[in-house]
């Protein structure tokens, strides 16, 4: 006799349960600590802080450790608990002139006041598996050069070709600008919000969009004019107080680059340029997102529309988000029994239908 | 100034006593009248300045914040009522035309009715709320058929032409509550009106 | 650390509660709302579940449907979630409850004037498969513009000889929306006029609209092809019911099936007060 499923309470409580069994792992291995993973693993926090939209690295390494290093279920996380902290206020913009360097290249330049500083790179290790990682104990080696460093401000590289005129200025704007967390997305964007989406967006979908436009989807020419990584402070204006105070600090990496020129009979050609800004350490996402940034200015340039899905901002932004994209995608997996019910009717009488009108009625019936 | 300035306890008071609770049963007020228009409803727990009625005190706490632009007609805009309203909502205070709810007796918010937001075609909800101050709430005066309403409804609306004209333009138009005392009723752009009997 | 009465900020819940008034003001339009993440995923209910949060008072009595059905197990979470967040009593019986979630179903006992029934929706806009941009859709429901779809109905027939569309059905709303029912079997679609308010949320897509009471709401079809909500004809094996929507269950290796209501709450009461054949 067939029995209505019941039971699904039980069998979410089973789950859950042994989820934090394999979470868990192995109980002769010693647990994770949060500080491990905040210190050890601290480009995968850097992402989960990204594009979880909140600076917390504490709380990125914990929702890496709950979520047992997915990544984009950890940046679930995140914005799930941030949507629920009350706003204080808004900080007044960072300066990133300001910032302290771990990291500034250009590719443009060879030579510029500050210098080139390399940083903490990955770019020239050879990718070759270091065993000695896998001993236990291993004793990191001491910085013997270089290391964070407290240097004096160093200037942006735009700024020297701005100087000559050479790059197209972008216009001073106090507008406050529209908050995506706080209001539903709307077309036409314009670039504060573009930008907004594109920094918490998902890091594989925006590469490859900058991916598309270098192998001709609307390509741009891009240089990075310069990338940098490091230390800003964060302030905000108490309005009691009547002057701003320093919350704390924050790394993030900024991209520009400087891009194809335009120009016209009236104007003489410039240079263009792209932008990313994102939290912590994460460079391939700044220069991925300055490069669809660039390709989302098409309108405002005055080039052409080839139909590349870089250049489609309603493509764009409503793609990007790998919380809204993860959750639809995987709820197909919740019962659709009743849709499917309905499909399997039609099909049949359809089927049917068409059986009867090309054999005659009496093959057809069932 | 000074004298006028209305003491902190009037405007530290009157709020919800408790607010998630309390903003939720008001809210399930003003959700049904406007769901059924006609229909009168209690809705309670706010505890505005004079004017104001305690409905329309309650309906402020439940949809006003620093992200709505609130008007209010010559008679409401007294110290008292901005200060209250300042206090728990923190709603900003604006011109008629850029209300998203706009307070007042219907004699004083009619005047300035067709410069309010009326929504725009992709948009019909960018649109202006009334919230009108009444005398009583009957469920008598003009029949009222549409969305909401199983056969016919009546209400004693404050005039007619006005809330003809606004169902004519629909999907555009503004909607309206009525507030008396501690009642509330209410009219979407929805509902098509027939004359007074 | 423990949350806000019905896990919402209260600042969050203005917001959605004046997208709802908006919404039951211009029945079948979609307002647009600044959805939130819940700690649900998107694309699994957050969109009724603001909605939900936003109506529920501590007197009302919830109930959530999957699949017509209040155990499986995405009902369970949704339930669970607001007995602890919002200390709501719930209920399976369609009859006790004033406040019901659903996805893609409308209960078979029909609904009373008090009542709400609050849909989840993955895709509001009914025009979304014809045109994929909203600024495109935006405007043709803006200029009622929707020789589109019945471009697509009327192709169905020119192909199958019938609209081909079994759930998702597409309905005008007092002559002026199109609307999208959400996934509901178009054998659901005549319940859509109701005494309930109905309303619809969209979490990802950040959209909410809504049926007020006895609003006309009429499936697209043609003259010469009308609407028909027609279901399979076979009465539940387990309760008989000839009016409700069946499962379809496979019973055995060999492929067997039965049919068995979707409604768990309606084929359980019908059993329990030997109405079952």
């Amino acid at each position: 006799m067939y029995v209505a499923v019941k039971g699904g309470e039980r069998a979410i409580d089973a789950a859950h349960e042994w989820l934090a069994d394999e979470r868990r792992g192995a109980p002769d291995v010693a647990e994770l600590s949060i500080s491990q993973i905040r210190e050890q693993l601290s480009l995968a926090v850097n992402r989960v802080m990204a594009e979880g939209s909140l600076y917390d690295p504490d709380l990125a390494a914990l929702a890496i450790k709950q979520a047992r290093g997915d990544m984009i279920e950890a940046i679930f996380l995140i914005r799930a608990y941030r949507t629920t902290l009350p706003r204080f206020g808004v900080s007044a913009p960072i300066d990133t002139g300001a910032m302290r360097c771990d990291r500034r290249i250009s590719a443009t330049f060879k030579d510029l006041p500050g210098g080139q500083i390399l940083g903490p790179t990955f770019d020239y290790t050879h990718r070759l598996l270091d065993f000695a990682l896998m001993a236990d104990g291993a004793v990191s080696p001491e910085v013997k050069e270089g290391g964070p460093t407290d240097a004096v401000p160093l200037p942006h590289v735009t700024e020297f070709l701005d100087r000559e005129g050479l790059l197209q200025p972008e216009p001073e704007d106090n507008t406050p600008p529209r908050d995506l967390t706080r209001e539903p997305l709307d077309f036409p964007a314009d670039r504060p919000l573009k930008l907004q989406a594109l920094a918490r967006g998902d890091e594989g979908f925006v590469l490859s969009m900058a991916y598309s436009t270098q192998r001709g989807y609307a390509r741009n020419h891009p240089f990075v004019g310069e990338l940098r990584i490091g230390r800003v402070a964060v302030s905000m204006d108490i309005p009691e107080l009547g002057f701003a105070i320093d919350l704390g600090e924050i790394t993030v990496s900024e991209c520009e680059t400087v891009n194809q020129f335009t120009g016209s009979k009236t104007e003489p050609p410039q240079f263009t340029r792209g932008y990313g800004l994102v939290f912590g350490q994460s460079e391939r996402k700044a220069i991925s997102m300055a490069l669809v940034d660039r390709a989302l200015r098409w309108e405002e340039l005055g080039e052409d529309n080839v139909g590349a899905p870089a250049q489609d901002a309603e493509f764009v932004l409503s793609h990007s988000d790998n919380v809204q994209a993860t959750g639809f995608l995987e709820h197909i997996k919740l019962p659709h029994y009743v849709d499917f019910q309905s499909e399997l009717e039609l099909i049949r009488r359809l089927r049917a239908e068409a059986m009867m009108a090309s054999t005659g009625p009496r093959e057809a019936a069932e | 100034m000074a004298l006028s300035e209305p003491s902190v306890t009037d405007t530290m008071g009157g709020g919800f006593a408790n607010p998630p609770r309390d903003a939720a049963i008001a809210f399930r007020a003003a959700l049904d009248v406007m769901a059924r228009p006609g229909v009168i409803r209690e809705i309670t727990g706010g505890h505005p300045p004079l004017p104001l009625s305690p409905a329309a005190g309650s309906l402020l706490l439940v949809l006003c914040d620093p992200e709505t632009r609130v008007y209010l007609s010559p008679s409401c805009d007294t110290d008292a009522v901005r200060a209250w309203l300042r206090f728990h909502t923190g709603a900003p205070l604006v011109a008629a035309d850029k209300a998203d709810f706009a307070i007042g007796p219907w004699d004083q918010l009619c005047p300035d009715l067709a410069r309010m937001r009326q929504g725009v075609q992709d948009y019909p909800d960018r649109s202006v709320t009334l919230i009108v101050e009444m005398d009583h709430l009957a469920a008598e005066g003009v029949r009222l058929t549409g969305p909401g309403i199983k056969a016919e409804a009546f209400l004693n609306l404050p005039e007619t032409t006005a809330f003809v004209a606004n169902a004519r333009r629909f999907p555009l138009g503004f909607d309206t509550f009525f507030t008396s005392d501690s009642q509330i009723a209410a009219l979407p752009r929805s509902t098509s009106i027939e004359g007074a009997s | 650390m423990s949350y806000n009465f019905a896990y919402l900020d209260e600042q969050t819940k203005r917001m959605i509660r004046r997208a709802i008034l908006k919404g039951v003001a211009i029945p079948g339009y979609q307002v647009p709302f600044a959805s939130r993440e819940m700690p649900m995923p998107y694309g699994w209910g957050t969109g009724g579940v603001q909605v939900s949060a936003a109506c529920l008072t501590p007197d009302d009595v919830f109930k959530v449907i999957d699949q017509g059905a209040d155990d499986t197990t995405n009902a369970v979470s949704i339930r669970r979630f607001f007995e602890k967040t919002a200390g709501v009593a719930v209920t399976e019986k369609t009859t006790e409850a004033t406040v019901i979630q659903t996805r893609h179903r409308i209960p078979e006992t029909p609904l009373s004037a008090d009542q709400i029934l609050v849909y989840q929706v993955p895709i509001p806009e009914p025009l979304r498969f014809l045109e994929p941009r909203e600024t495109e859709t935006r405007k043709m429901h803006g200029l009622e513009e929707y020789g589109l779809m019945h471009v697509k109905l009327y192709e169905d027939i020119a192909r199958h000889g019938e609209i081909a569309t079994a759930y998702a059905y597409p309905v005008k709303v007092e002559d002026r929306y199109v609307m999208d029912p959400s996934p509901i079997p178009k054998f659901d679609n005549p319940k859509l006029e109701s005494p309930a308010l109905q309303l619809f949320g969209a979490g990802r897509e950040q959209r909410i609209y809504a049926l007020p009471p006895y609003t006309k709401v009429f499936s697209l079809d043609f003259e010469d092809y009308p609407f028909d909500p027609s279901k399979a004809a076979h009465p539940c094996a387990l309760c008989g019911a000839e009016d409700s929507y069946l499962d379809e269950v496979i019973v055995d290796d060999a492929g067997g099936r039965m049919f068995v209501c979707s409604d768990t709450d309606y084929c359980a009461s019908r059993r329990e007060t030997g109405e079952a054949a």
